[in-house]
C-alpha cells in the first residue's frame, strides 16, 4: 500500500494551477485537493498518476461567497466548513446538517466540498446536494472556462464530464428561498461510513400545500439525480404521512439501484423508501 | 538459585483483594507512558543498519497450477537485489505445526513459504522481492509476471469436497468427540429440535499488522527474529525445528504490539521468509504487512456450519446433543493444526449438564485465506450453537428462555465435574469450581431482567421491535504445563522480573508486577517487567488462550516467594530479629507492625549479600531467584451474557442498547485491566455478530479486504458495556485462585445478540446465520410481511 512514483507540482495561484495541469494532464495528471479519496486510491495502486497538482496552497480557492443568489463554494473549502451555516436561511442549515454524515471529523478537516464532487462516488453526499438543489459546477482549463449544469455534470459511476486538463475551481448552489422547508436522511452501515442511500429533500408551503418539491436520491444509483415521479407525488398535495409515504414508494420504484454483496436491488429500494420518507419527515418537522 | 515448586493440587482459598496491598486491586498501568507519548517500539520501529526490504508477490487467483513466474523486469529495476520462488527455497520445510499432536494426516496440508506449484487462495505469497527501499519493492513486485492456470474453486465447506492436489481430497480430516449413549438419548426423547447453524468467518485486526524482521549475525552464527508477538519461546522452538538449528543460536525478540487477538505472532511464511533471507543476504531483512495483506492474509476464523441436533424430556432437560460441523479451514492448516475444531467439539455443551453427547467435524479445505485461532476459538461458535439450541428447546416446550437454561445447568454440588470423552487422546475437560446457577441469577438481577421484560412489553406495544436474549458459557485458561520466572532485586532497590511471558498490549506488564510486588513486599511501580525475549529466559508460555496471567503468573508469584524468603532470611541475620517477626513493607524489611523499628531495605540486603560477602557462608550471593511454575491443570472460569436489542423495521438496522458481561474470573489480578479485556472482547464479539464478515465471491475473490469492507464496529455502533466481575469461585489448582479473563467478553456475543434479535422480531429461531446484517434482518421482516 505505498504509491507508485509520482512527481508533485504545487501551484501558488489559479492560472499557475490550470498551466500546470494543461501540461501535465496528458501524462495522467491530477489534481489533488483534500486527497481523502485520491491517496487511498493510490495507496492501494488504483491509481497511479505520474503527476500531482497539489491546489491546496492557492488561497484564491480557499472562499466560500454568496453572489446574484447563489452560494460559491470554492476548490479548498473543506467539508468541516459547514459545520456551522454558511449562509443565513435553509441552505446554511441544510449543509450544517448533511456535512455531519461525510465521513469523520478528522477527514472533513482535509476533503473539500468540490473534490467530493469531482470524485463523484455514487454516495457522496455533497454530490446528492448538488444534483437535488440544480447546481452548477465551474471548471477552469487553458481552454476558459465553463459553468456545467449539475443535471449535464455527472456521467456514471466516478465519472463526470470534467475534462483532464480541468480544475474545478467553484460550486454554486442556489440560496435557497427563506420559507424552503429541508430534510436529509442517509443509511449507512456505520457512523461515518458511505451511505447505501440518502435522500434530501426541499419544498415550500403555499397555501396549506407543498410547492417546488424536489426530492434527490444518493448512494442508490450510479450518481444522484433528482426523482421527478416522487416530487410529482409531492406538488400540491398536503404535507402528510400519507403523501409522504407515496412519495417515498414512488422514489423507491423509479430508481434503477445498484446491488453489491451487502445490498439486493430490493434492499436498496427499501432503504430509498425509508430515507426519502423520513427526509420528508424531517423536513415537515 | 533455581527451584521448582511442587506439581500443584489443591491450594486454600486465597484471600480477597481487600487483604492485600496491591493483587486485585485496580491500579493504573505501568506500560503507557512510552506508548501514549510516541515513544512505542513497534515492529515498524525497528530498524538495523544495511537491511533488505522485502516485499510479497501474491496469487491473484483462488486455485490454479502455477506455469510460469517472470521476474526478469523486477530483477532488473534499480535497488533490486533478488527476487526468489519456491526454487529458491526449495529443501524450506512447509509453516510446521506448533504442537505436533494430531498431526498425523494433515501435514500434507501444511502451507510453504513461497506456493509449491499450486495457488491455493488470493494473497498466497508466490515470490518475494529483496529490495534496498520497500518502495522500489513494491513497484518490483508489480512487474512480477504470474502465469496460473485456473482449476476449480471451492469456496464453501458446505459444497462437496475439492482437491487439495492431484488425488488428494480437500477434505483433510473428520475428528470425533463423544460420551454417553447418544441413540438412546434420542431415542427416550420427548422432543427433538435440529438446527442448521452458521458462523461467519471473521477475525481479529489488530491495529498493528504483522511485521517481521530477521537478522543474522555471521559472527556469532546468531539469528534473529524482531517483531515476534504472543509465543516467541514456542515459535523459537519451531523455527529451531524448521531450519536445524539449535535453541542457542536462534532468538525472538518481541518489541511493543498493538494487539494479538490470536492471529498476530503465529508463525507465517514471511517469518521465514525473512529469517533465510537475512542468513542468505548476511543483511538484515525487514517486512511490513500492509493492511490490505493483513485482510487476505492474516489468520482468519469462526467459519462453521453446524447441523445440530438436541434431545430434550417434556420439562426442557437435555438429553443429548449431536453435531455435524462443516469447518471452514481455508487454504492450508496453519500452526495450529486442528486445534478450533477439536476446541469447537470439546467445548459444546458448555456449563449445561448434558448426558450424551456425540460431534463430528468435517475439517475441509477452501480456497481462501487460511483459517486458525481467533479470541475464544471453537467458543464463540459453540457457545452460538448451544444457545440456539436452548432458545429452540424453549419455544418448541413454550418454556422462558431463562427457565430452560436453569433446569440445564450444572450445579455448585456436581463440581468438580468432568467431562470424558469416548476418544482416544482427547484430553478430558474438569471444570474446577464455580456456581453457575449463581452467576446467572446474579447477572439477572443486575440487568434488572424482570423490570426490563415489563418495560419491551410497553415498546413493543408503541409498535418497537425490541428483544432481549442471554448466553451462557464455560471459557478454559491457564492450560499448563509450566512456566518460569527470574526475579533479580538491585542494589538500588529496582526489581527486575524476567519473564517467559509476552505482551500484547493487554497489560500483562502491570499484572505481573502486582503480583511480584505483592509477594515481595514492595511498590509495583518499582518492578521492571520483560517480556518476549529468548535470549534472557530459556522457556516461556507466551500470551495465548488467556495464560499468560495464570501460568506466568504463577511463575512469578513462586519466584517472588524465593526471593523474599531470602530476603527475610538475611534481615533476620543481619537485624537479629527471628524471621517469623519479619515483614516486607514497600520494599523495606521490618519487625511486623513495628514501623521507625530496626529495618533494612531490600537494595541494601542485595549489596551486603554480593558475590564475595562474608555474610553469605556457603549460600549464593545475589537477592534473586529463578523459580517454575508447573501445573496439570485447565482452570475453567464462566460467565453470562445478556443484552437488548431494537431493530428498525424499515431497514433492519440492529442497535445494541445494552450489554452485560457477567464473569467469573476467580480472583482478579486487577480489576480494572479485566474489565478493559471484557469490553473489548465484546465489542470483537458484536462485530462477528453484526457487520464484520469475510466475504468471497464464487470465484474466491475476496470481498472484504479493506476497512471500508470489513466493517469493525465503532464506538458509535456499541453501547456502553456494563460488566459484572465476581470473585466466587478461585481455582483451587492456582495458587493464587486465577482464572484467565482474555475471551470473557466475546465468547458469548454471538449466541446473545442471535437471542435478542429472534426476541426483538418475535420470530423464534430467525437468527441462523451471523453476522446478522440490516439487508438479512429486512429479508426476515419482508418474509413475515408477505404471509
Ligand atoms: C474513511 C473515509 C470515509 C469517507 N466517507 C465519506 C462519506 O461518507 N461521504 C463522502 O461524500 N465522502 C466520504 N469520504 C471521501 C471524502 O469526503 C473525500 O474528501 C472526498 O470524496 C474527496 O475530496 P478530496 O478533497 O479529499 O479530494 P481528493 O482525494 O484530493 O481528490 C479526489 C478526486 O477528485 C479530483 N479532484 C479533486 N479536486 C479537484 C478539483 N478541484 N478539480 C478537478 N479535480 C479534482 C482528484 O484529482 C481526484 O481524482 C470518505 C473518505 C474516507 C477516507
Amino acid at each position: 500500500m505505498k504509491p507508485a512514483i509520482f512527481r508533485y507540482h504545487a501551484p501558488k495561484t489559479l492560472h499557475e494551477a490550470v498551466a500546470v495541469l494543461a501540461d501535465v494532464a496528458p501524462d495522467d495528471g491530477r489534481v489533488l485537493a483534500g486527497g481523502q479519496s485520491l491517496v487511498p486510491i493510490m495507496a492501494f495502486r488504483l491509481a497511479k498518476p505520474a503527476h500531482l497538482v497539489d491546489i491546496n496552497g492557492i488561497k484564491e480557492l480557499a472562499q466560500i461567497t454568496a453572489v446574484d443568489g447563489k452560494l460559491r463554494i470554492g476548490a479548498c473549502v473543506r467539508h468541516a466548513a459547514f459545520y456551522e451555516p454558511v449562509c443565513d436561511g435553509p441552505l446554511g442549515k441544510l449543509l450544517a446538517t448533511v456535512v455531519r454524515s461525510i465521513a469523520h471529523h478528522p477527514i472533513r478537516t482535509r476533503g473539500t466540498f468540490c473534490g467530493s464532487v469531482a470524485h463523484a462516488d455514487p454516495a457522496s453526499e455533497w454530490c446528492t446536494v448538488v444534483a437535488t438543489l440544480d447546481g452548477e459546477v465551474a471548471a477552469q482549463s487553458k481552454r476558459g472556462q465553463r459553468i456545467i449544469a449539475a443535471k449535464d455534470y455527472f456521467a456514471g459511476i466516478m465519472t463526470t464530464v470534467l475534462e483532464e486538463d480541468e480544475l474545478l475551481t467553484e460550486v454554486r448552489l442556489p440560496l435557497l428561498p427563506a420559507d424552503t422547508r429541508v430534510g436529509f436522511q442517509e443509511f449507512s452501515r456505520r457512523a461515518g461510513d458511505f451511505a447505501l442511500s440518502m435522500a434530501v429533500v426541499t419544498y415550500r408551503i403555499e397555501n396549506g400545500k407543498m410547492a417546488d418539491a424536489r426530492v434527490g436520491i444518493g448512494g442508490a444509483e450510479p450518481y444522484a439525480r433528482r426523482i421527478v415521479e416522487a416530487e410529482a407525488a409531492l406538488d400540491g398535495k398536503a404535507p402528510d404521512a400519507e403523501t409522504f409515504q407515496a412519495a417515498a414508494v414512488a422514489a423507491a420504484a423509479a430508481i434503477d439501484p445498484l446491488e453489491d454483496f451487502n445490498t439486493s436491488a430490493e434492499y436498496r429500494r427499501d432503504l430509498v423508501r425509508a430515507m426519502t420518507r423520513r427526509a420528508l419527515d424531517s423536513a415537515a418537522a | 538459585m533455581t527451584q521448582g515448586a511442587a506439581t500443584d493440587d489443591h491450594y486454600p482459598s486465597p484471600p480477597p483483594s481487600s487483604a492485600r496491598r496491591v493483587l486485585g486491586h485496580a491500579v493504573t498501568r505501568i506500560e503507557d507512558l512510552p506508548l501514549v507519548t510516541g515513544y512505542g517500539r513497534y515492529a515498524g520501529d525497528i530498524n538495523f543498519a544495511h537491511q533488505l526490504h522485502m516485499r510479497i508477490v501474491r496469487s491473484n487467483k483462488a486455485h490454479g497450477k502455477i506455469i510460469s513466474i517472470d521476474a526478469s523486469a523486477a530483477t532488473k529495476m534499480p535497488g533490486v537485489v533478488a527476487v526468489w520462488t519456491n526454487d529458491d527455497i526449495a529443501d524450506l520445510s512447509p509453516i510446521d505445526f506448533r504442537a505436533d499432536k494430531n498431526a498425523t494426516g494433515i501435514r500434507e496440508f501444511r502451507q510453504p513459504a513461497l506456493a509449491n506449484t499450486y495457488v491455493r487462495y488470493i494473497g498466497d505469497p508466490v515470490a518475494a522481492v529483496f529490495a534496498e527501499d520497500p518502495y522500489v519493492a513494491e513497484d518490483a513486485a508489480e512487474q512480477v509476471v504470474l502465469e496460473i492456470e485456473e482449476l476449480p474453486v471451492v469456496v464453501s465447506a458446505s459444497d462437496p469436497p475439492g482437491e487439495f492436489e492431484p488425488g488428494r481430497s480437500s477434505e483433510a480430516i473428520v475428528l470425533h468427540h463423544s460420551f454417553g449413549d447418544i441413540d438412546a438419548a434420542f431415542r427416550n426423547a420427548h422432543a427433538v429440535i435440529e438446527l442448521d447453524l452458521k458462523t461467519g468467518r471473521h477475525s481479529g485486526v489488530p491495529l498493528e499488522t504483522r511485521g517481521a524482521i530477521g537478522v543474522y549475525d555471521a559472527a556469532k552464527d546468531l539469528l534473529e527474529l524482531h517483531g515476534a508477538a504472543k509465543i516467541p519461546h514456542r515459535n523459537r522452538e519451531t523455527l529451531c525445528r524448521m531450519l536445524n538449528r539449535g535453541p542457542s543460536s536462534l532468538h525472538v525478540h518481541e518489541s511493543h504490539v498493538g494487539g494479538g487477538f490470536g492471529i498476530r505472532g503465529e508463525l507465517y511464511p514471511e517469518d521465514l521468509l525473512v529469517l533465510v533471507a537475512a542468513m542468505r543476504f548476511k543483511r538484515p531483512v525487514k517486512w511490513i504487512e500492509d493492511r490490505h495483506e493483513h485482510l487476505m492474509c492474516a489468520n482468519q476464523g469462526r467459519e462453521q456450519r453446524h447441523l445440530a441436533r438436541i434431545a430434550v424430556d417434556k420439562d426442557g432437560r437435555i438429553l443429548g446433543i449431536e453435531d455435524e460441523i462443516f469447518h471452514d479451514q481455508g487454504a492450508y492448516i496453519r500452526t495450529h493444526g486442528v486445534n478450533v475444531p477439536n476446541r469447537t467439539m470439546c467445548m459444546m455443551t458448555g456449563a449445561y449438564h448434558v448426558p450424551a453427547y456425540w460431534a463430528k467435524a468435517r475439517v475441509r479445505l477452501t480456497n481462501k485465506t487460511p483459517a486458525a485461532t481467533y479470541r475464544a476459538p471453537g467458543r464463540y461458535e459453540s457457545t452460538f450453537v448451544r444457545s440456539r439450541l436452548m432458545d429452540a428447546v424453549a419455544a418448541k416446550l413454550g418454556l422462558d428462555p431463562v427457565e430452560v437454561r436453569r433446569r440445564n445447568l450444572i450445579t455448585a454440588d456436581q463440581l468438580p465435574y468432568v467431562i470424558a470423552f469416548n476418544e482416544p487422546g482427547v484430553e478430558e475437560l474438569e471444570f474446577d469450581s464455580g456456581d453457575y446457577p449463581a452467576l446467572l441469577e446474579k447477572a439477572l438481577k443486575a440487568f434488572r431482567w424482570d423490570e426490563l421484560q415489563a418495560d419491551m412489553k410497553h415498546r413493543r406495544a408503541a409498535g418497537e421491535l425490541v428483544g432481549a436474549g442471554i448466553a451462557i458459557f464455560m471459557e478454559e485458561s491457564g492450560r499448563g504445563p509450566s512456566d518460569n520466572a527470574k526475579i533479580k532485586v538491585d542494589p538500588d532497590g529496582a526489581v527486575e522480573l524476567i519473564t517467559g511471558g509476552a505482551s500484547l498490549g493487554q497489560g500483562f506488564e502491570t499484572s505481573m508486577a502486582q503480583i511480584c510486588a505483592e509477594a515481595l513486599g514492595v511498590d509495583y511501580r518499582r518492578v521492571r517487567v520483560i517480556h518476549g525475549q529468548t535470549d534472557l529466559i530459556d522457556h516461556g508460555i507466551g500470551a495465548h488462550a488467556a495464560r499468560a496471567t495464570v501460568l506466568t503468573g504463577g511463575a512469578v508469584h513462586v519466584t517472588a516467594t524465593m526471593v523474599r524468603a531470602k530476603a527475610i532470611e538475611f534481615a533476620a541475620e543481619l537485624l537479629q530479629t527471628p524471621a517469623a517477626e519479619l515483614d516486607i513493607v514497600d520494599g523495606t524489611v521490618m519487625r511486623r507492625g513495628d514501623e521507625g523499628g530496626p529495618s533494612i531495605s531490600l537494595g541494601d540486603i542485595a549489596k551486603r549479600i554480593a558475590p564475595g560477602s562474608k555474610l553469605l557462608r556457603g549460600r549464593d550471593p545475589q537477592l534473586a531467584a529463578h523459580g517454575w511454575y508447573n501445573t496439570d491443570h485447565t482452570v475453567f472460569p464462566y460467565g453470562v451474557h445478556l443484552a437488548v436489542v431494537r431493530v428498525d423495521r424499515e431497514t433492519g438496522k440492529i442497535a445494541v442498547e445494552r450489554f452485560m458481561v457477567a464473569y467469573d474470573v476467580g480472583r482478579a489480578v486487577n480489576p480494572l485491566l479485566i474489565e478493559g479485556q471484557l469490553v473489548g472482547g465484546c465489542v470483537q464479539g458484536l462485530g462477528g455478530a453484526l457487520s464484520e464478515e469475510f466475504v468471497y465471491d464464487e470465484t474466491g475473490e475476496p470481498l472484504s479486504a479493506t476497512l471500508a469492507d470489513y466493517l469493525m464496529p465503532t464506538l458509535h455502533e456499541v453501547p456502553d458495556v456494563e460488566v459484572l466481575l465476581t470473585e466466587d469461585a478461585p481455582s483451587p489448582h492456582h495458587p493464587l485462585g486465577l482464572k484467565g479473563a482474555g475471551e470473557g467478553g466475546i465468547n458469548g456475543a454471538g449466541g446473545v445478540i442471535a437471542s435478542a434479535i429472534d426476541d426483538a422480531l418475535g420470530m423464534p429461531g430467525a437468527i441462523t446465520r451471523l453476522p446478522v446484517t440490516p439487508q438479512r434482518v429486512r429479508e426476515l421482516l419482508r418474509k413475515t410481511a408477505q404471509q
